[in-house]
Formats: structure tokens, sequence, C-alpha cells
């Protein structure tokens, strides 16, 4: 039974790496930039979201709606600002100023908040559960992680293949010197990407924030999570990520369940055995981005 | 009236000069076919208008406006189109798609979807279609269409027969009286000089990057348009 | 009809093909009285300041490396930390455990740093980019997390060098000097050589066009392989060098990512892809590090911002800004064209 119940966390916390993933997958998607700082990011959202809680007493979903539009238009101004003059250069330049970024970021927070492990208090929805057996019970909160990070990567999915500014993402992806062929200025398109990239990565760290601890140093692990779904699920296929990111939390529950410091090295070990046996991932390619 | 005007413009690639002090003009409603032998500085030239690349020197004026500055995308607002060298169909797009990328600019005009089908059956046939599973004639096909769902005033159509059968060619090129029967200036890149002479009014030859010869077709002689063409 | 060949007067070129420069016979004359004089130090200077060149010392190294990994190989890896822990490690065992002279346990770490690296590199070849980077990260974190779980390695808790413990500790830190001074002399001679060599030819090559240096018969992946594994070996002779001279080794922080951090910004700082951009990158970090170290963590924080700009607006780095764009040559790795002397 504790292994049932195991696997059943492991799903839902799926859910949420599934959401941390969803906004690296997109940028990747459309731009090949492996945003380094995306972990950083995540926690960054977190710390804005839990200022906004502790300055106005509001709870963390009504903080959610204000951190959001906050992390799109950090989005959109790093687009400008670093990654579409990181592209000109090309090269290694956007991973370079990507994990500066990371760096930069992660030391500022600690500069602000100290190292200090903060959380995102929910009042008695982080203890409520919905009760199936004797021993098996589902946690309302997780629940509506999992729901959130489904519900993302639906809209995205939808977005993507039919909202004219998704089309035209995908074109920039196809071929990004034939799209201002078509008036359209790649560089806005980018910066709009980024921008909902971060706003999705705005719903993740206050859903992180939530659901446990972080500190400044947390991004590192939330980038390698977002990362391992990514492979896992198979690079191009948003699907693909939610079913890594499940095979991760899945991993790293039954791990936890074996020894609790062994979690987080099962979940990494079962990623480099896929790497190693199934490098395309799970669901390679199976929706394009 | 003069629809696009070109003078003194020359292009580098780096250290490379691809063309040299160009002069052009394209009066509205007419087809200018600029010939020449391969690596003459043709499509680098249809790049310039478009503003895929820059000119380093000369002025580049639309409808009479200046512009020799503006980047690409803000060119097509003003409506110039291009259907690029190898076409360059979105893969992951279905053809439908594609089109309605195309008309991003949303400019008004006669161009639409069911214009685009209409004039172009191959295109239609084929809407649902990922550009990766497209032949040569029908990417090139859907690139025109493409580039005309911006309702543009001047199209430039960059070595439409390359690479495509003849009968394919021909099917493409017979929607050509279609779109200038709208209005549109049409600027067309041959290597295919027959071809060239066919459809346009007027023909500008380059060799290695300069004028060396222009006129209406009727009035130049195969010999003339050989010599220029070869540069003997 | 007959052809007549025109007799055609093919002109000697008047051009001959040179790698060195003036600069660069400059540069290894400064280099050579670097090499002679270094060994002095020792005796003149007190033991601080050993320690410091000996920090500074195996900088450069994992600079270094990581240049030849990034700069030349264009593989990014944000893991090479991994390698640093398993040199550190394998110097305290050898050397410790298993008894042998620390001096002899030196390369051997080097060597086994190879041997990790060379299975390590078919894992971590299915990415590439920027997936790279973050897989060899995982695998630096997994390498760390079993560390962790062997009771033999002194699991959370780590364990101290005790090779030189018989010595005096003037004597125990000019040995590491030494020690250093030779690890810091290979690494940058290996990675001169092997940029100069067939293989730095063909690394130009892939670096300008992966596929077109395919197509010509360069074999990319195993020179990225042989370079993956040079480049981790001389990351273990940098964790070597630093359980030496610091005699503590600790799993979190042998495998911290903070290594990677600094190979990279110093890197980018000095200049990416020159031979002389990280020696030149090490330094100014090392300055910075010792000048800022009262600022505390905001020092990274301008660490970072310099490496930003620098990689938006300065991609040679300071290297490429001091010897203006590469006219000046310590270790010309490159060809150049000079007009040779007209015939007589």
């Amino acid at each position: 039974m504790q292994w049932i119940n195991a696997i059943i966390q492991g799903v839902l916390l799926g859910g949420l790496y599934a959401l941390l993933a969803a906004g690296l997958s997109l940028m990747f998607g459309v731009m090949r930039i492996v945003n380094l700082a995306h972990g950083a990011l995540a926690i960054l959202a977190a710390y804005i979201g839990l200022v906004i809680v502790q300055g106005t007493g509001v709870s963390p979903f009504i903080a959610m709606v204000a951190v959001v539009p906050i992390m799109a238009g950090i989005g959109y101004v790093l687009q400008w600002g670093i990654f579409n003059r990181a592209l000109r250069m090309g090269g290694l330049a956007p991973l370079l100023g990507a994990f500066g970024l990371a760096v930069v970021l992660t030391q500022l927070m600690q500069l602000k908040f100290t190292t200090d492990s903060q959380s995102l208090q929910t009042g008695s929805l982080s203890i409520a559960s919905i009760r199936i057996t004797e021993q098996i019970s589902i946690g309302v909160l997780p629940l509506i992680t999992f729901a959130a990070g489904v519900i993302v990567i639906f809209g995205l999915q939808m977005f993507l293949s039919k909202a004219p500014l998704g089309r035209a993402m995908r074109a920039a992806s196809d071929d990004s010197e034939t799209v201002p062929l078509m008036g359209i200025d790649n560089r806005q398109v980018y910066a709009l990407s980024t921008a909902i990239a971060l706003g999705t990565v705005g719903i993740a760290g206050m859903f992180l924030g939530m659901r446990g601890n972080f500190d400044p140093n947390y991004g590192q692990a939330m980038l390698i999570f977002a990362f391992e779904a990514v492979i896992i699920g198979g690079l191009g296929s948003l699907w693909g990520t939610l079913a890594g990111g499940m095979v991760l939390g899945v991993a790293q529950a039954l791990g936890s369940q074996m020894n609790p410091s062994y979690g987080v090295l099962v979940g990494n070990l079962v990623f480099l055995l896929i790497l190693a046996f199934r490098p395309t991932g799970l669901l390679p390619k199976a929706v394009t981005t | 009236m003069t629809l696009l005007s070109l003078s003194g413009v020359d292009v580098h690639y780096g250290d490379f000069q691809a063309i040299y002090g160009i002069d052009l003009n394209v009066a509205e409603g007419e087809t200018l076919a600029v010939i020449g032998a391969n690596g003459a500085g043709k499509s680098t030239l249809l790049k310039a208008i478009a503003g895929q690349v820059r000119a380093s020197a000369g002025t580049i004026a639309f409808d009479g406006v200046d512009v020799t500055a503006l980047p690409a995308h803000k060119r097509v607002p003003l409506g110039i189109a291009l259907t690029p060298e190898g076409r360059r169909i979105f893969k992951s797009l279905t053809v439908e798609e594609n089109l309605l990328v195309g008309a991003h600019s949303k400019r008004p005009g006669p161009w639409n979807l069911r214009a685009v089908y209409e004039a172009f059956p191959l295109v239609a046939d084929r809407k649902d279609r990922l550009g990766t599973n497209l032949s040569g004639g029908e990417q090139q096909a859907a690139a025109i269409g493409r580039a005309l769902m911006s309702n543009p005033r001047l199209l430039l159509l960059d070595e439409v027969s390359l690479g495509l059968a003849p009968v394919v060619v021909e099917q493409i090129y017979a929607a050509l009286p279609t779109i200038t029967g709208q209005g549109t200036t049409v600027l067309v890149v041959e290597q295919d000089v027959n071809q060239s002479m066919r459809v346009a009014d007027r023909v500008q030859c380059l060799l290695e990057g300069r004028t060396v010869l222009e006129g209406a077709p009727s009035d130049l002689t195969r010999d003339q348009i050989a010599s220029a063409y070869f540069g003997i | 009809m007959t052809i007549d060949t025109p007799a055609v007067h093919v002109p000697r070129p008047h051009a001959k093909v040179r790698r060195a420069t003036k600069s660069s016979w400059a540069g290894l004359a400064v280099i050579v009285v670097l090499l002679l004089a270094a060994p002095a130090v020792p005796y003149v200077l007190d033991k601080g300041v050993q320690g410091s060149l000996v920090t500074l010392f195996s900088l450069i190294v994992m600079a270094t490396m990581w240049n030849l990994l990034a700069g030349y190989g264009g593989m990014l890896s944000i893991g090479q930390q991994a390698y640093v822990g398993i040199g550190a490690y394998a110097l305290v065992y050898i050397s410790d455990t298993i008894g042998l002279d620390p001096f002899m346990a030196v390369p051997l770490a080097v060597v086994i740093a190879g041997l990790f690296a060379y299975p390590i590199s078919f894992l971590a070849f299915r990415l590439s980019g920027g997936y790279f980077a973050i897989g060899t990260w995982v695998i630096a974190v997994v390498l760390m997390q079993i560390t962790l779980q062997i009771p033999a390695l002194g699991g959370g808790i780590g364990v101290t060098f005790t090779g030189f413990s018989d010595l005096t500790p003037g004597r125990r830190i000019a040995y590491v000097y030494w020690l250093s001074l030779v690890g810091v002399a290979l690494a940058v001679a290996v990675t001169y050589w092997i940029m100069r060599s067939r293989l730095g030819l063909g690394f130009t090559a892939i670096r300008d066009d992966e596929t077109a240096a395919a197509s010509l018969g360069v074999r990319v992946t195993r020179s990225k392989r042989f370079v993956f594994v040079v480049a981790a070996m001389g990351s273990g002779l940098a964790g070597a060098m630093i359980a030496a001279n610091t005699l503590r080794v600790q799993p979190d922080s042998i495998f911290s990512v903070n290594y990677a951090v600094f190979m990279i910004f110093i890197v980018v700082i000095g200049g990416i892809g020159t031979i002389e951009g990280p020696i030149l990158g090490a330094i100014v970090f090392f300055a910075l590090q010792q000048w800022l170290s009262d600022l505390g963590a905001w020092y990274l924080v301008i660490l970072g911002v310099i490496a930003i700009v620098i990689t938006l607006f300065l991609p040679r780095g300071l290297w490429g800004l001091v010897s203006g764009d590469g006219r000046i040559r310590l270790f010309p790795v490159g060809y150049r064209l000079v007009r040779a002397a007209p015939e007589p």
C-alpha cells in the first residue's frame, strides 16, 4: 500500500515538474535556447509571490494573478535585453548569457532573502486531502498542482496550434530567416515566446512554493528536474514532457520510499538509464511544438 | 508612375561585393524580368529590395518613400513581398497555415485564402498537407500564394522555375496574368531567359553585379542578350 | 582545329605560410623567463603567497581545460566539477588508503579522471548544446550523490589528505607549489600542442561547419571524445592540486557547481577560444576575488554581470581587447600568410 501511495504521490509531483518544464520546452522549441536561468527564475517567481503574500496578506492563489504577468514582463525584457542580442552573436552566446543570468539571479536572491528556507502558506489547504482507502489519500494541493500542469500544457498546445501568434512561433522555429518576409519581427515573436514561457514559470514557481520549501539555491535542482522531464519525455513534445515529469516524479517518490535520502538520486539514475537506452525519450516528436 | 526605384545600390557580404551601383526602376503595373547567369547578383538584388540584406550604398525608394534603412518585416506592410530562392516553405506548418502566416500584415486587398486557391488549384488540393511533404512545384506555388496573402503592390519572384519540370513551371506561370491583372507589379528573377522574355514587359540583364543591358523583349535581339548574359 | 595552349606565366607565390609572429617570439621569451624564475618562488616568498599561487594555478588549469572543451570543442559543460572531485578523491585514496607516494598518486588521479570520462562521454554525447550542458551537470550531481553513500570515501564528512603530513608545513607547501607549477605548465602545453596538431585544425573546421567537416573526413565524434577525456584529466589534475593544497575533500564542496561557474566566468572574461584568454582571465578573476572578497556574495553578482556584458559586447574577451583582436599572439595556433621576399 505504501508503494501504491508513493506512485500516486510521484505522479502528482510529476505534474509540478511538467509545469516547470513547459517553459523550458517552449523556449527551446521556438528559439533553440536552453534557458539555463530557468530554475533561478522559478525561484524568483516564488519570492515575488512571497513578497506579495507577506505584504498584502492575500492567498498565494490571488498573488499568482500578479506574479504571472510580472514574470511575463521580466521575460519580455530579458529577451530584448539579453537573448535577442545573444542569438545574433550566435555560437555559445545564448547559453553563456543564460548561465551568467542564473548565477547573478541566484546571488541577488541570496543577498535579498538570505539562504533560509521559505514557503508560501496555504492554510488549511496544505493539509486537506481526499481519502481513497484506509491507507491511500490524495492531497488536495498536489492534485490542484497536477491539474495546473495539465491545463498549462494543454493550453500551450492549443495556443501553438491555433493562435496566430502560436503559428508565427512555429514558423520562426522552422525558419527564422524567412519569417521577416511575412512582415513578422522575429525578435518580437521571441520576446513574446519568452514572456509566455516565463508566465508559466510564474505559475510553476508559485505551486513550488506552496507545495514545499524553497531557497535561492533551489533553482539549480529545479532546472535539473525540468530538464530531466523534457529529455525523458522526448524533445519537442509537450505531452511527452508531462509523461517525463510523471516518470521522474514516480522515480523520486519510489526512491524516497526506499530511503528518504535516495529520492533525487534515484530520479537522476532513472534519467541516465533512459538517456542510455532510449535517448529519444518516451514520446519523441509525438506533437511538434 | 514609378513604384520602385533603385539608384546606385551596392551590396556587400563581408568583404565580398555582390552588386555594384545598380539603378533600376519599375513602373506600377509593369512586369520586369531581371536575368543573368548564376552569380550575377540577381537574388542579392531581390533580397536588398525586400530588406533581407542591407544596401551598403545607394538608395531604394518604394512609392516615393525611402526604404533603404527599413528592415524586411517593415517593408511587407508597405506592400513588398518576396518569394525567396528555395521557396522556404515552413515545413512543420500545413499549406493553409503557411498562407495564413503570409497574411500576418493584414494588408487589405483582393488576395485571401479563396483567391489563392482559385489561382493555384495545386495549392487548394494540398491545403492540409505539411510543408515538409510537398513536391518542389507544390512548394513553389504555395510560396507564391503565401507572398500574395500580404496583398503586395510589388511581388518579387526569385527563380520560380529552378529545379522544376517544364510542365509545372508552365502551370505556375499560368497564374501570372491573374496576379498582374489585379494591378500587382511583378519583378521576376530568372535564369531561364525564354521564360522571362515571354512574361516580361521589360528585361534588365545583370553581369557580375552590374547592369549590362535593358529594354523591352521585342527591342532586343538574341545575340544582344546572349552577349550580355555571358559577357562575351 | 587545334587548340593552342597559351604560355601561361605562373608567378611564384610571393607569400609564405607562417605560424609564429614577432609577438609569439616575445611571448616565448617571457614564458621561458617565467618558467625559469617560478621554481625559485618557495625560496623567496612566504607560504601564504605560495598557497595563493597554487589556487591561481588550479584556476588556470580548470579554465584552460574548460576552454579546450568549449572554446575549441564547442562543448559547453557545466559538469567539469565531476572530474575535479574524482581527481581530489583519487589522490587522497591512492595516497592515504593504498599508501602510494603522493607524487605517484597525482598522475594516477589524472588517469582515473580520464577513465571515468571515457564511458561518461557516451552518455553525455547523446545530448547536444544546452542539453549537453545540463546533462554533464546531472552526471556531476550523481557522482556527488554516490560519493555520499560510500563509507570508504568518508560519506558526507569527506576525507583529509595526510600524504604530506610527515613534512614540515614549509616543505609541504613548497612541494605542492612545485607540483602545481608542473601541472599548470603541462596543462597549457598539452592544450597548445592539441590545438597546433591536425586535431586542432579539425576542431576549427568543426566549429565553422560540423557537417562539412565530417564530409571532409574529420572524425567529429572521435575528436570530441578525445578532447572530452583530456579536459576531464586536466580537471582531475586541478582537483588533485586543490586537495593537496587545502588538505580537506568534502563532497558538497569538491563537486560544487561553483567550479563550473569559475571556469565559465574565467574563460568568458579572459577570451574564449584562445590559449592566452583563460590564463589572463584566471589572473583577473583571482585578483577580483581577492579585491572583492569583502563584498561577500556581491562579487559573484559583479563577475556574473561582467561575464554577461562580455558575452554580448566583447565576445573575444579581455585578451581580444589586449591583443587587438588577435594580432598579438603568445601562443600561435593558427596560420597566417606573410609576403615573401621577391625573386631576385
